[in-house]
């Protein structure tokens, strides 16, 4: 077993030492009747690196990936260029083999790369301060319901009508058990400012996605003011972090708290995970003490020199248990690296040209696309994602096309269910998109709508 | 000094000095904020076509603040603090309760295939079959090591799987008509702070079971606890102390009989895999760490990946998404909670940590069902040899063998003026991760001591040599070499007191080496 370096001598010379006949011995106290006599013998035998690779071969190409055919899904995970470097730096033994940073004086690499973390998370959204990440944007979005909850001593949280279904599906589940009414109104293209109206003094959030699920980028300082007038906090939530690079971000408009998903910044598709949620809010004592997650903060060593450590824990699961903010432990660390790393390749630059050049391919795939007949388009005001009305059902034409090799987009169906925007198609392009591919998805749609 | 034919000195000068940053393989390095530029950027992109965009008024006026750095200044950034992290490829890394072996790159490889890591979580499931099957054989390997009837993958580490394991008893005592009564949990004692943090976000009342003079849950307190208002029993097993409970299937079959679940933490489990199955222990959810017990590696704080195990009792509650089989034989997702009535619901975004799921298996894989089971026993025989060979130095809080980590209390330090904290900040100069310290919570100045399966016997006894002489020395009155410990890091101790105090949590111009 080519893990495994003890050899069967050394076995036989450390039972001696332990003073034990067999193994078997420093199991006794597993109940007879629980005891497997004879292991896990109906799992194969272990295998070979070859075999063990030629597996995997084989499942992966029973899947279509996202770089072999024109792309253009998005709905909460992107498909962006992650440049070569960013790959290799975070494979360094170094960094993916440690541990979380409890020992600081021996994991400066890693706290201070937290460190540049927060304050790119906290500069592209605006914000005062970001934590060290959380599971992903949606679970980022429940844990910004309750930091709200506890900020303001109030149990409704609004979510608007276009926030993603899967966060607002989480965040029911998530936040439910500790008496938090949610109160949503059904979607709507163009309905998200009608949040407005539902806020009342025992409002502890709104929650409002920009761009929304469909794509549409909302305006938030009105919401913002009108959440504030009543007492209550604004959470912007954000699934393509690019689109900050190009918009007005989250706290120039108001936000009180950022929950957003940063895997469009240096990770892959994953099929869904790993990715990387962020946490921004105001820099406000009250906000901080009430934030979910770790923090990595500045300080001295005993001989005055500058380090980072793992800070405010005071607020965490392993010192407060019960009475902890959340239970989260684990987060995204490995992920937030190739984030930081990717961010600082781009610089503000590279961020807000990479921005304008996924704005720039949508609004090229939106006109070829809307220009097909009876295919209109239903939110004018995008970043790099947008939706489509089709004379039929979306869902028929995305696995037509994708019998053709084109993957054109997620239905609405899929996230909301059948029955209700059956006809509705959402479709993302980036800067991976050529000029060609998006030609040949508006070639192919118009034959398959003909 | 001797010196070579040229006029070369053969040999360095001896000197005390330790190493000390600034020479060219220690570097000093600065923040991204202060060695980078904000007009540089180290991507190339292609040119824009100067369309205005759509977005008017909402567009972005002002730049962000960020800095950039071109691709050879970013590399020798990051690799240079890089050198700045301990990891297990340097060594070992003893940490109790965290698990952490070798992590084998072919699985790094396999995560980055294209066919993985390259596919949209809502791309058409015909498009993405081999991902299903994937997680299909992942199920049945994690099934077959536990016993149980079904598993939930989307939790994203082992405190999400938690509240996975915890929010799918509440649904099956909600379902019974129970919710209102059944407020309480009991937690022992010993138990990972993410215990009674999962338990009360899932809205229930913490009940602490102490632990008895063995290190194990007190039957007589527990059976006191018991009553038709307690909802679940939060149990480590192999428990915080590194030992099994005896008691479990008594503690199991109690807990069921006064209507109650079992939640079992899976942190341990790469102490029994192999030999024991936790569904013939009573248990009725677990979570499973795949980057403890399966290897993915711990990146410096995540991702994980919590995958859930559940009795047949709680089947049914488990969260959307999950995978099934078609009448075609083809795999679907059944991703809508209207299509599964009995769901509680929804974990996270998609369907859970692919690329860990990609790695677990492949771990699985390699070491088969007999490699796994020598995992677990050859984790035991390590931590019981460790013991073995340090216990007359240092002192065990428990008498007898452990499981696979071996927990110590600090009587061994006692009138020496140093304390665990020195004894562990003193390990980090003799070449070592320090171990768990003040956790568990059972016993004074704990010290928990977790070496893994994949250390060699050499590595075990160099360690255990360095502890045995780092106890003789503080037990001999060098207070010194713990109390200014350590001093061959690239830092000294470290403020916390002021880093709590004063946060600092960015980087801003004005606060620059304060």
């Amino acid at each position: 077993m080519r893990y495994l370096p003890l050899l069967d001598e050394d076995r036989a010379h450390m039972l001696k030492t332990i003073g034990v006949d067999s193994v078997d011995d420093l199991f006794t106290d597993i109940p007879k009747c629980a005891r497997l006599e004879n292991g896990l013998d109906k799992l194969p035998e272990h295998a070979s690196e070859p075999c063990v690779e030629q597996h995997f071969s084989e499942l992966a190409a029973k899947n279509i990936n996202a770089g072999s055919v024109p792309f253009f899904c998005g709905a909460g995970a992107y498909r962006h260029h992650i440049p070569a470097s960013v790959d290799h730096l975070i494979q360094r033994s170094e960094f993916l083999t440690a541990y979380t940073p409890y020992q600081p004086e021996i994991a400066q690499g890693t706290l201070q790369t937290l460190f540049e973390f927060q304050t790119q998370v906290a500069q592209i959204t605006g914000m005062g301060i970001a934590n060290a990440s959380m599971y992903d944007g949606s679970t980022a979005c429940a844990e910004a319901v309750l930091m709200a909850a506890r900020i303001t001593r109030r149990s409704k949280c609004i979510l608007a009508p276009n926030l993603h279904p899967h966060y607002a599906q989480t965040t029911r589940t998530l936040t439910h058990t500790l008496g938090i009414g949610i109160e949503q109104a059904a979607t709507a293209i163009g309905a998200d400012t009608d949040v407005m109206q539902q806020i009342d003094d025992e409002t502890a959030c709104i929650v409002v996605q920009s761009p929304n699920v469909f794509g549409e980028v909302i305006d938030l300082r009105a919401l913002a003011d009108a959440a504030h007038a009543k007492g209550a906090l604004l959470i912007a939530v954000n699934t393509e972090i690019v689109s900050l690079g190009l918009l007005k971000s989250p706290g120039e408009m108001g936000a009180d708290i950022v929950a957003a998903e940063g895997q469009s910044i240096g990770n892959s598709l994953n099929f869904g995970g790993p990715y990387v949620g962020l946490l921004a809010c105001r820099d406000d004592k009250k906000f901080i003490r009430q934030a979910p997650g770790r923090f990595a903060g500045q300080t001295l060593d005993a001989a005055g020199k500058r380090g980072f450590v793992l800070t405010l824990s005071t607020r965490e699961q392993h010192i407060r248990r019960e009475k902890a903010t959340s239970n989260i432990c684990t987060n995204s660390g490995l992920c937030t690296l190739a984030f930081t790393i990717h961010m600082a390749l781009l610089g503000d630059v590279g961020f807000r040209h990479l921005a304008k050049l996924n704005h720039q391919k949508a609004c090229d795939l939106a006109d070829q696309l809307s220009a097909i007949d009876k295919v209109e388009l239903l939110t004018p005001m995008f970043f790099n994602e947008f939706t489509l009305r089709l004379p039929k059902s979306a869902h028929e034409v995305v696995e037509n096309l994708a019998k053709r090799g084109i993957l054109a987009g997620v239905p609405a169906s899929r996230l909301f269910g059948e029955g209700i925007m059956d006809d509705l198609l959402i479709v993302a392009a980036t800067e991976t998109n050529s000029d060609i591919q998006l030609s040949q998805f508006a070639t192919a749609l118009a034959e398959e709508l003909s | 000094m001797s010196m070579n034919a040229k006029g070369r000195p053969t040999k360095p000068e001896t000197s005390n000095i330790s190493p000390q940053f600034g020479s060219a393989l220690l570097q000093e390095e600065g923040l991204l904020h202060e060695v980078g530029h904000c007009d540089k950027t180290g991507v190339d992109m292609e040119k824009l076509s100067g369309r205005t965009s759509r977005l008017g008024y909402l567009e972005r006026s002002e730049a962000t603040g960020m800095v950039g750095l071109s691709e050879p200044e970013a590399l020798r950034h990051y690799v240079r603090l890089s050198g700045r992290n301990y990891a297990i490829d340097l060594g070992l890394y003893p940490l109790g309760s965290c698990t952490m072996k070798h992590n084998p790159r072919l699985n790094e490889k396999l995560a980055r295939i294209p066919g993985f890591a390259d596919i949209h979580p809502l791309q058409p499931t015909s498009t993405v079959q081999g991902a299903l099957q994937l997680m299909e054989e992942l199920s049945h390997w994690l099934l077959e090591i536990t016993g149980m009837q079904t598993v939930a993958l989307s939790p994203k580490a082992g405190a999400h799987g938690e509240m996975c394991g915890m929010l799918s008893i509440r649904e099956a005592i909600l379902a019974k008509g129970e919710l209102e009564q059944r407020r309480r949990v009991l937690v022992p004692q010993s138990a990972h702070g993410t215990n009674p943090a999962t338990a009360a976000a899932c809205g229930f009342e913490i009940d602490e079971i102490p632990a008895n003079a063995e290190g194990r849950v007190d039957w007589d307190v527990f059976c006191s606890r018991l009553g038709p208002d307690v909802a679940a029993i939060m149990l480590t097993n192999p428990n915080t102390c590194g030992l099994f409970e005896p008691d479990i299937r008594k503690i199991a079959d109690l807990i069921h009989e006064h209507g109650g679940y079992f939640y079992c933490d899976g942190a341990n489990l790469n102490a029994i895999m192999g030999k024991c199955r936790v569904n013939d222990l009573g248990v009725d959810a677990m979570h499973i760490n795949l980057h403890k017990t399966f290897s993915t590696p711990h990146g410096g704080g995540g991702p994980g990946a919590g995958p859930t195990v559940l009795s047949s009792r709680l089947a049914d509650f488990a969260p959307v998404p999950f995978v099934k089989t078609g009448k075609t034989g083809k795999l679907q997702l059944v991703e809508q909670l209207n299509d599964a009535p009995d769901s509680f619901g929804r974990m996270c975004a998609f369907h859970g940590q692919m690329g860990m799921f990609v790695r677990a298996l492949a771990y699985m894989m390699s070491h088969g069902g007999d490699g796994l089971r020598q995992v677990s026993e050859d984790a035991v025989l390590n931590a019981n040899y460790l013991l073995a060979r340090i216990k007359d130095h240092l002192s065990p809080a428990f008498s007898g063998t452990c499981m696979h980590e071996a927990l110590f209390d600090d009587e061994f330090l006692k009138g020496s003026g140093v304390t665990t904290l020195d004894f562990a900040k003193a390990l980090i100069d003799e070449g070592y991760h320090p171990m768990t310290m003040y956790f568990p919570l059972v016993v004074h100045g704990a010290l928990l001591i977790e070496p893994t399966e994949t250390e060699s016997l050499q590595s075990l006894d160099a360690f255990a040599d360095t502890l045995c002489e780092l106890a003789n020395a503080a037990k001999s009155g060098d207070q010194e070499r713990f109390t200014q410990a350590p001093v061959k890091a690239p830092l000294r101790r470290l403020d916390e007191t002021k880093a709590a105090r004063h946060p600092v949590l960015r980087f801003q111009e004005n606060l620059q080496n304060t």
